[in-house]
């Protein structure tokens, strides 16, 4: 900068103070968040109702989650993936009764919002409002699960829509990361289609989507959790009153098995031109009612959980190879993955890999400390309590809980879980589940910068 | 919607406090609001600002490298940084037994940072990650917060690209950071906001304890930022090699909004009766009738209403298919526009707006995060907290007519137009 005349300190001069280093405070003694009150409850039409009260604003979130897998086994040659696609995002666009304006308009007057998305799990319905306008937010829901129309104008539209959507996203390192990942784990299991074909999309007729909607979007078997300023009893009751039209035959569908994930070289995915690689490594993991998921909770946040993790501090504190690192499980209804991300400089992505599988190693053959155990741990009960302490916070993570086959009492119970896990167990889970050979994985970049240097590394599959 | 209590004190070198008590969780947020952001930054040192941001973590005289990640962390707490045109935000949110630790932390760092040369060194890798990951190596990096800049302002303060350069990034030395650090982050040009479960007393005396002696330094003057608004329209083309669909961004200037608060919120309001909602009028007719765009914004502030003094922007971007030519969505918004400004919009358009904009109000009041740094930066930017509260009332008070004279003041002949121009090919 200009340095004229110089009129401020040396950075040594800045830290460093008369009185020197100071010692860090104690914690102070925690308050328990306050109890739940809560009701949940099965509709007759087989509906389950999570109603929990927490006042803090006066407002109202809603999350409807419909399990919505595609029934057939494989993708290949389906057109779910397609059709469910459409239906999310025509929903909403009329109904017997009210045109897309009118729905929006009525949500807007009551600080409403209402949304639909679908992935290959679930059709998900994500809301909120005043406190007041419950009613209205629960009308709509009803009128769109009983009598959505399906114009076929706004399906012509959606369609073309989605056609240029999906265009954007795969234009996006970390969605052709994520598309290449899970082809690469589950192949033509419809778990890896998170986004349909241009050309499927091309064929799907309003019919299409009516058929799907009578035949799929099931009150048995979904579940919808609301969260804010309500009595849960009441609030209940009257989701019962407004829900009760909402019917089907049998019940909504839930993802059909997927094959274990094993350890294999990671797949080179040429991106041509990439300044930047997306490093992402899979490996078969347990879910959260397996009674060894705390300890391997707090072995994955000494890895790469959290920003005080050996991944973190290695790759991105020491040496300056990535902004953004991170290892974290992913759940379905049958069990779980443990996923690792990093995006990388070409130059350094070799190098990165490297020490990303030496973490894995040494995570096992140099276990987490008691230190680095009480870190995690505390990390894991304290964010639990602050992640939940929103209406929305609650709300999204009791439906994500609850579509795992799991309820409140998991979440309220989970700290005394952290609680007891010991390092031992810790180094247990670490040895098992990190092993480096567990994992398979694939890389996004530009091949001919990164193929000299992977080739030297090894474990490394080039097209 | 209620006004919850808030109590501020200035400690004798000059620091800035907002306490705001809500005992509702057992959960507390600390942040501090420092008085510069990138707009401050000299020529020849693009994205300094934000660098030094990251120079912030990396240690101070009580906390080696790591630590006050694994302070914040082991308290069961989480944190962050980040730098916006006119300020710079540090903030932990914790469980409320880490008050005074958070209160430790934040203040060990503005009393004294250890700038090294190791730690710059390896924040500068860091840094250029950040940029590769979201602006480089992605479609529409960048859009519209670093391309529509240079089009709509002149001066290097308002223009730049506040992510720096990178030939920028690897000049700037420790003693630039020395100096910046002495100039800029005193405590008399800072705001600490404390909220959530607190008990007042208490930690007023633990803010004096922590903060009190950190060293007064002068606050420094603040230059003036003001530029002419654009003469007629400027228009850039930008071309993105990893875009799909061609984009276009319009900017135009806003009342000051420390000035002009009311006058702002007009335009606010008019980006709801624009584009929020599938009933909003641009929605209404560019994605769903004519079905010629695919992802439609409208609103203040590149990166949101209320977060940068005079001067600011409003913004209208838009993705759009690439059989139609830019200019018959420039021309369509602009009949918009000028259907507002012949006709205020209804009763019931603003009605819609207003709703919406109370709920989200409530929704970031329930984010303690997000609470705590709106409290901090209305009382950073416009020297009063409780502006977060009053917005619902204020933004209510906005009349169909001021919505109507914002539309009118959104001239063709007075703003930027930046055309993302898709340069790939198809894949």
């Amino acid at each position: 900068m200009t340095a004229s005349a110089k009129t401020h300190r040396t950075a040594e001069e800045i830290g460093r103070t008369p009185a020197g280093p100071r010692p860090l405070p104690e914690l102070g003694a925690q308050k328990a968040a306050r109890e739940l009150s809560t009701v949940d409850e099965v509709l007759p039409n087989g509906l389950r109702v999570i109603a929990v009260r927490r006042d803090t604003v006066p407002m109202v979130e809603l999350r409807l989650r419909v399990p919505f897998a595609d029934p057939a086994g494989s993708s290949a040659g389906s057109q779910h993936s397609a059709v469910a696609e459409i239906l999310a995002n025509t929903v909403l666009t009329g109904t017997a009764s009210r045109s897309r304006v009118q729905i929006d308009t009525e949500l807007a007057l009551v600080g409403g919002e209402l949304d639909a998305v679908v992935d290959p799990e679930r059709l998900s319905f994500t809301g909120n409002a005043l406190a007041t306008g419950l009613d209205t937010v629960l009308d709509v829901l009803r009128d769109v699960l009983t009598s959505a129309s399906y114009p076929a104008d706004e399906v012509e539209r959606e369609r073309a829509r989605l056609v240029e959507r999906i265009a954007l996203a795969r234009s996006q390192p970390n969605v052709i990361a994520r598309e290449a990942l899970q082809t690469l784990l589950y192949g033509d299991h419809p778990y890896a289609k998170e986004m349909p074909e241009a050309d499927e999309v091309a064929v799907v007729t309003r019919d299409d989507v009516a058929a799907l909607h009578a035949k799929a979007l099931l009150p048995r078997g979904s579940v919808l959790v609301v969260v804010g300023d309500v009595e849960p009893a009441e609030a209940v009751a009257r989701i019962g009153q407004a829900l009760a039209s909402w019917q089907g035959d049998g019940e909504a569908v839930q993802l059909p098995p997927l094959p274990e994930v094993s350890g294999g070289d990671v797949k080179l995915v040429h991106r041509a031109g990439a300044v930047q690689s997306q490093i992402r490594l899979a490996a078969q993991a347990i879910p959260r009612t397996d009674e060894r998921y705390p300890a391997l909770q707090l072995a994955n946040l000494v890895y790469g959980g959290f920003f005080s993790s050996r991944l973190v501090e290695n790759i991105r504190e020491d040496k300056g190879y990535t902004y953004s690192a991170r290892s974290h499980p992913e759940f379905t209804i049958h069990g779980a993955t443990l996923l690792i991300d990093a995006d990388t400089a070409s130059d350094v992505t070799a190098a990165a890999l490297l020490e990303t599988r030496y973490e894995l190693a040494r995570l096992g053959l140099v276990p987490p400390t008691q230190s680095e155990v009480d870190v995690a741990r505390s990390y894991a009960i304290g964010t639990l309590l602050t992640s939940t302490s929103s209406q929305s916070g609650l709300a999204s993570f009791l439906v994500n809980l609850v579509g795992l086959g799991l309820g409140i009492d998991w979440l309220v119970a989970h700290p005394q879980r952290l609680q007891a896990v010991t390092v031992e167990q810790v180094a247990a889970a670490a040895l098992e589940f990190f092993a480096p050979g567990n994992f398979t994985g694939v890389l996004v970049g530009d091949a001919e910068q990164l193929e000299p240097k992977l080739s030297a590394l090894g474990g490394v599959a080039f097209q | 919607m209620a006004s919850p209590e808030l109590h501020r004190f200035t400690l004798p070198n000059g620091l800035r406090v907002v306490l705001a008590p809500d005992a509702s969780a057992p959960v507390v947020g600390v942040s501090v609001h420092y008085d510069v952001g990138f707009r401050s930054e000299p020529e020849g040192r693009t994205g300094f600002a934000h660098l030094f941001e990251h120079l912030m973590f990396q240690g101070s005289e009580s906390l080696e490298k790591l630590a006050h990640f694994r302070h914040v962390q082991s308290s069961g707490g989480t944190f962050n940084g980040s730098t916006h045109p006119d300020y710079t935000d540090y903030y932990q949110v914790l469980p409320s037994a880490a008050l005074e630790r958070a209160l430790f932390l934040e203040a060990d760092r503005m009393r004294a940072p250890k700038l090294t040369e190791e730690n710059l060194r390896n924040q500068i890798d860091v840094v250029k990650e950040e940029i590769r990951l979201n602006v480089l190596n992605r479609p529409y990096g960048g859009f519209p917060w670093i391309l529509l800049p240079p089009v709509l302002f002149k001066t290097f303060a308002n223009a730049h690209n506040g992510y720096g350069d990178f030939v920028d990034l690897e000049s700037a030395t420790v003693d630039d950071c020395a100096e910046f650090f002495d100039t800029y982050y005193s405590p008399s040009n800072a705001v600490l906001t404390v909220a959530g479960d607190l008990d007042v007393e208490t930690t007023k005396a633990l803010v004096e304890k922590h903060f009190g002696d950190v060293p007064a330094r002068p606050k420094p003057e603040r230059p003036s930022f003001a530029e002419p608004a654009p003469q007629g329209e400027v228009r850039h083309e930008h071309a993105d090699a990893l875009a799909p669909l061609p984009a276009i961004a319009i900017g135009y200037r806003v009342p000051d909004p420390v000035t002009d608060i009311d006058g702002y919120l007009a335009y606010l309001v008019l980006a709801g009766v624009l584009t929020d909602g599938d009933s909003s009028r641009l929605q209404q007719r560019l994605v769903h009738r004519e079905g010629i765009v695919i992802d439609l914004n409208a609103g203040c502030g590149l990166f949101g209403p209320l977060e940068a003094r005079d001067p600011d922007t409003f913004s209208i971007t838009a993705i759009h298919t690439p059989e139609v030519d830019a200019s018959r969505v420039v021309a369509a918004i602009d009949e918009e526009l000028q259907k507002l400004a012949q006709e205020p919009p209804s009763a019931e358009e603003l009605a819609k707006v207003t709703a919406r904009w109370v709920s989200t109000m409530h929704k970031e009041h329930d984010r303690l995060t997000n609470r705590t740094l709106g409290l901090g930066s209305a009382e950073l930017l416009f020297g009063r907290a409780e502006l977060i509260h009053e917005l619902p009332e204020r933004i209510a008070a906005v009349t169909v007519d001021e919505v109507s004279a914002a539309a009118k003041a959104l001239r063709p002949d007075s703003r930027a137009l930046l055309l993302v121009k898709p340069t790939g090919g198809t894949k």
